[in-house]
């Protein structure tokens, strides 16, 4: 007998039993883990249909809020101020963002390339209620009043880092024989770019766009003090009175934007703090409203990247 | 320079059998009808040119096939008469009985006395004085002692290519494994270290069998006992032409494929 | 000489035309490299803001603003503020949620990358991922209503009843919980609901990058799934998955809407997990839109001043940790 074998020859058989037995409870309990993180989701995605469907009806999404007591009444000023106040966002961080992901696609290695990829991860691990305190300060502040622009440029700067990675990765996708191809041609670097390069990344690049709108439909903590909240926000009739006063285009959108502007989250934060029933229910309606907008444009925009990626290897 | 070492058992004993072994990738039939003998204390080649499934065999003998969805290996692989293909076969067992040395040296970024210690280290050997005694026995036999005796603790990962190579065969033949087996063991390294782990083969054998991949045919003149000859066929299934000693392979071979092969007239 | 004029003038042309085009290109990469400059210019520029706007408060308060004094209070009304109580509110809820979801993230990371079927692991990574995109607010009203009286009551009854009475550890679980639930305890469990994904899916990717032939010596050897796992596998991905724990770390200080529904937001002395507690994000969430006095908005800001360099430094530490995996192990990565 060799020493190995002298060395293992007592209590092989239960050494042997040991090791599969911890390989079998230890790769088992991973995938109990696994359902463990699930339940979570399922529980809260399933109570809030549940709780919020009960209290939601059309009037919810048609009607301004009424005084408690009063029956009816919905989040219509939470919805339009959501929809604004993400448009402008997109807005804002959208042309910068894909600019600097063509910056850093085609300079990977200069200082300027790598600090800016960089700037873009730490960035993106700034608390959202910092970035709210930041957009206070440069835009409410010095304007005297809280608007919807300053909650728009708080959750531009929230979206910012999204749009980089995401554009960044799809640009990277694009065949480099089509950068080379057009600029053989003769094609300048800018309309290459532009015309060549983004459209063929245009499905990835999108989706990323959808992504960083859903993740700043859903927050709160840079509104609190940058839009505050308005019951009152009606467009449809801060249009109607402009058009029957004959206002401009811009003071319309300057009245549109430039007060303060409620949203979906900022509803709940709000409805959910109050001791009445009533407005218990509402909060969670609108956190389904919330969800179901959110997590649909998430599946939505994964479903799509996912097709079309099928498409491409297909 | 046919198998020139002398033979702890000058008959042969049978110590791994192959029949009709097939592998599949899903519906692509990588191996068709593969039958081999590989006997104790001898050296088995086997030669092909890239592609043909050499690889895959070897790797369905320790199981290592596992790993990839949708593998699956029909056919006796047979141990000492025991079929270690069937369904209830100890994979953990099978595999420290059959060591695999792989093409390019893997090592753990461990330091060089963790790496070969390993093996012992599972199988519940803890004291200090034993894994030394089990590390140093497996270095020697790997000829690397010399080079790593004063650096055990250093990291594997400052050695060598070829230092790498043989401390992988060090750390497999740690655990004693009956067979071994080397897929192109030494085509990553430079003619030196390649002759290094030739002679290695040669000392080691007479208590291991081993089984070489190569596609260096001067190597599987130079090293083994027995030589098997594979191709693909119309399929792209790879199978087994002709298999018999290694002078009879390169000098008077049956099949004519094997006879253009070993002249070099292609492959 | 005629041929000679002729050449030149189409050298000349060639020129303008290539000036041309560069023109066009110029301001491009001028364009490009402002914006990046920009963006890069943003995080001093919100330091920067910030360090400002709370610079009376910093003068008045000094280092005293951050230590653990015995006196240390949060006082709008006589204009003294320290913010130790919520420094400790936010330290403890993070660490303890980090302590809970690391096991869960890593095994979770494990099943995906190592275990799970092919076509199971697209679903699975979503559904881990969804966990992420519910909003914090949502969170928050589902943690007010549900999680609280249902898991956090009764776990935290069950901490009080067997570890309250250890002593030095059972200072954590002492004092009776609010009958709502409203308790630190409450705030960690919900941050290590929230922080699963973000550890899980830097883990997974960590894992993934491990090249496949390190996998195979292992199991070659005779080793078992799991001891692979666990003694090859994760010991060459620590450095990644440290950066993963710093990164949710770094989520979890600050997280603002779920930790301030269920809190119970109020400074008291005892450490205990189950009593209420205030984190640096909350208060922030709650005073800041009302603060009268200018010194109070200073010092909240002061606070988010605190909340911005610890994130910010932790995520340097992360990206670092997590870029240095990724250098050690670049082409030979896992299908």
């Amino acid at each position: 007998m060799t020493r190995f074998q002298q060395l293992i020859a007592k209590n092989q058989a239960a050494l042997s039993t040991h090791r599969k037995t911890v390989n079998v409870v230890m790769l088992s309990l991973t995938g109990l883990l696994t359902l463990l993180a699930l339940i979570p989701l399922f529980w809260i995605i399933g109570y809030v249909v549940y709780r919020g469907g009960k209290s939601i009806n059309l009037d919810f999404f048609f009607h301004l809020p009424r005084p408690l007591g009063m029956a009816g009444g919905g989040v219509l000023h939470a919805i339009e101020g959501t929809l604004v106040v993400t448009l402008l966002a997109a807005v804002f961080a959208i042309p910068p963002g894909v600019l600097a992901a063509f910056y850093a696609v085609r300079n990977p290695n200069t200082p300027l390339g790598v600090a800016l990829r960089f700037s873009t991860d730490v960035l993106s691990g700034v608390p959202s209620i910092v970035i709210g305190l930041f957009a206070y300060a440069i835009m409410v502040k010095p304007m005297g009043h809280y608007s919807g622009l300053a909650g728009g440029v708080a959750l531009a700067i929230l979206m910012l880092p999204t749009i980089i990675r995401t554009t960044e990765e799809m640009l990277k996708l694009v065949p480099h024989a089509l950068y080379e191809g057009s600029l053989a041609l003769g094609a300048p670097e800018w309309k290459t770019s532009l015309s060549v390069i983004f459209p063929a990344a245009l499905n990835g690049v999108i989706t990323g766009f959808l992504l960083a709108i859903a993740r700043a439909a859903g927050e709160t903590a840079p509104l609190l003090f940058t839009t505050l909240g308005n019951e009152r926000y009606d467009i449809m009739g801060i249009i109607r009175n402009g058009i029957l006063q004959h206002q401009s285009f811009f003071q319309i959108f300057g009245r549109l934007v430039n007060q303060p502007v409620d949203s979906l989250p900022l509803t709940l934060w709000k409805y959910a703090q109050q001791p009445y029933p009533e407005r218990i229910d509402q909060a969670w309606a609108v956190a389904l409203v919330l969800m179901i907008l959110v997590l649909l444009i998430n599946i939505f925009a994964r479903l799509w990247i996912e097709t079309r990626k099928r498409r491409l290897q297909g | 320079m046919v198998g020139n070492h002398t033979h702890s058992t000058p008959e042969l004993v049978m110590k791994m059998e192959i029949r009709n072994l097939s592998a599949f990738y899903g519906k692509f039939r990588a191996l068709t009808d593969i039958n081999l003998e590989m006997y104790a204390n001898r050296i088995t080649a086997i030669i092909g040119p890239s592609g043909c499934g050499k690889s895959t065999l070897l790797r369905s003998f320790n199981h290592m096939n596992d790993l990839t969805p949708n593998a699956r290996v029909e056919g006796k692989i047979l141990l000492d008469g025991a079929d270690i293909n069937s369904e209830h076969v100890d994979v953990v067992d099978v595999r420290r009985r059959i060591g695999m040395v792989f093409q390019r040296p893997n090592p753990f970024p461990k330091s060089i006395y963790d790496n070969v210690a390993y093996g012992p280290r599972l199988y519940g050997i803890r004291r200090k004085a034993d894994l030394d005694e089990l590390v140093e026995k497996s270095i020697r036999q790997a000829a690397l002692w010399d080079e790593v005796k004063d650096k055990l603790h250093r990291s594997a990962l400052a050695l060598s290519g070829g230092q790498q190579q043989r401390l992988c065969i060090a750390r497999a033949l740690a655990v004693e494994p009956e067979v071994i087996v080397m897929d192109e063991p030494a085509s990553a390294l430079d003619p030196i270290s390649t002759l290094r782990i030739e002679e290695l083969m040669h000392d080691i054998v007479k208590d291991y069998t081993i089984v070489i991949v190569t596609h260096n045919m001067q190597q599987a003149a130079r090293v083994s006992d027995f030589t098997a000859m594979m191709m693909i066929d119309e399929n792209l299934s790879g199978r087994m032409i002709e298999y018999d000693r290694t002078e009879v392979i390169f000098t008077r071979p049956k099949d004519k494929r094997t006879e253009d092969y070993v002249t070099g007239r292609f492959g | 000489m005629h041929t000679h004029a002729k050449t030149l003038s189409e050298a000349q042309l060639l020129k303008r035309l290539r000036r041309c085009f560069q023109h066009g290109d110029r301001p491009w990469q001028g364009i490009l490299i402002t914006i990046s400059i920009l963006i890069m210019v943003l995080i001093l520029a919100i330091g920067w803001m910030l360090w400002r706007e709370s610079a009376d408060a910093r003068s008045l308060f000094g280092l005293k603003f951050l230590l653990p004094t015995s006196d240390a209070s949060w006082d709008p009304v006589n204009d003294h503020f320290q913010a130790w109580p919520f420094i400790f509110g936010t330290l403890l809820t993070s660490l303890v949620a980090i302590l809970l979801a690391l096991p869960i993230s890593l095994g979770i990371a494990i099943f995906l990358a190592e275990l799970c079927p092919e076509w199971l692991r697209l679903p699975l990574n979503w559904l881990v991922e969804l966990l992420a995109a519910i909003p914090s607010v949502v969170y928050g009203l589902w943690g007010i209503f549900v999680f609280l009286p249902l898991v956090v009551a009764p776990v935290g009854q069950a901490l009080a009843n067997t570890l309250g009475h250890i002593p030095g550890l059972g200072l954590l679980f002492t004092g009776p919980m609010p009958q709502s639930g409203s308790s630190r305890l409450g705030a960690a469990l919900i941050l290590t609901i929230m922080i699963i994904p973000t550890i899980t899916a830097v883990t997974r990717d960590v894992l993934l990058a491990i090249p496949n032939h390190q996998r195979e010596a292992s199991l070659a050897i005779g080793a078992t799934q799991w001891e692979t796992i666990w003694q090859v596998v994760l010991p060459y991905s620590l450095s990644g998955i440290l950066g993963a724990v710093i990164l949710g770390l770094g989520r979890a200080l600050g997280e603002t809407m779920a930790v301030t529904m269920v809190i119970g937001n109020s400074i008291e002395g005892t450490p205990s997990l189950l009593r209420p507690g205030y984190t640096m994000a909350s208060v922030i969430a709650n005073e800041f839109a009302e603060a009268v006095t200018k010194l109070h908005t200073q010092a909240l800001i002061e606070v988010g001043l605190v909340l911005f360099f610890i994130t910010l430094l932790l995520n340097m530490i992360a990206q670092l940790l997590v870029w240095r995996v990724a250098r050690r192990t670049p082409q030979e990565a896992r299908a």
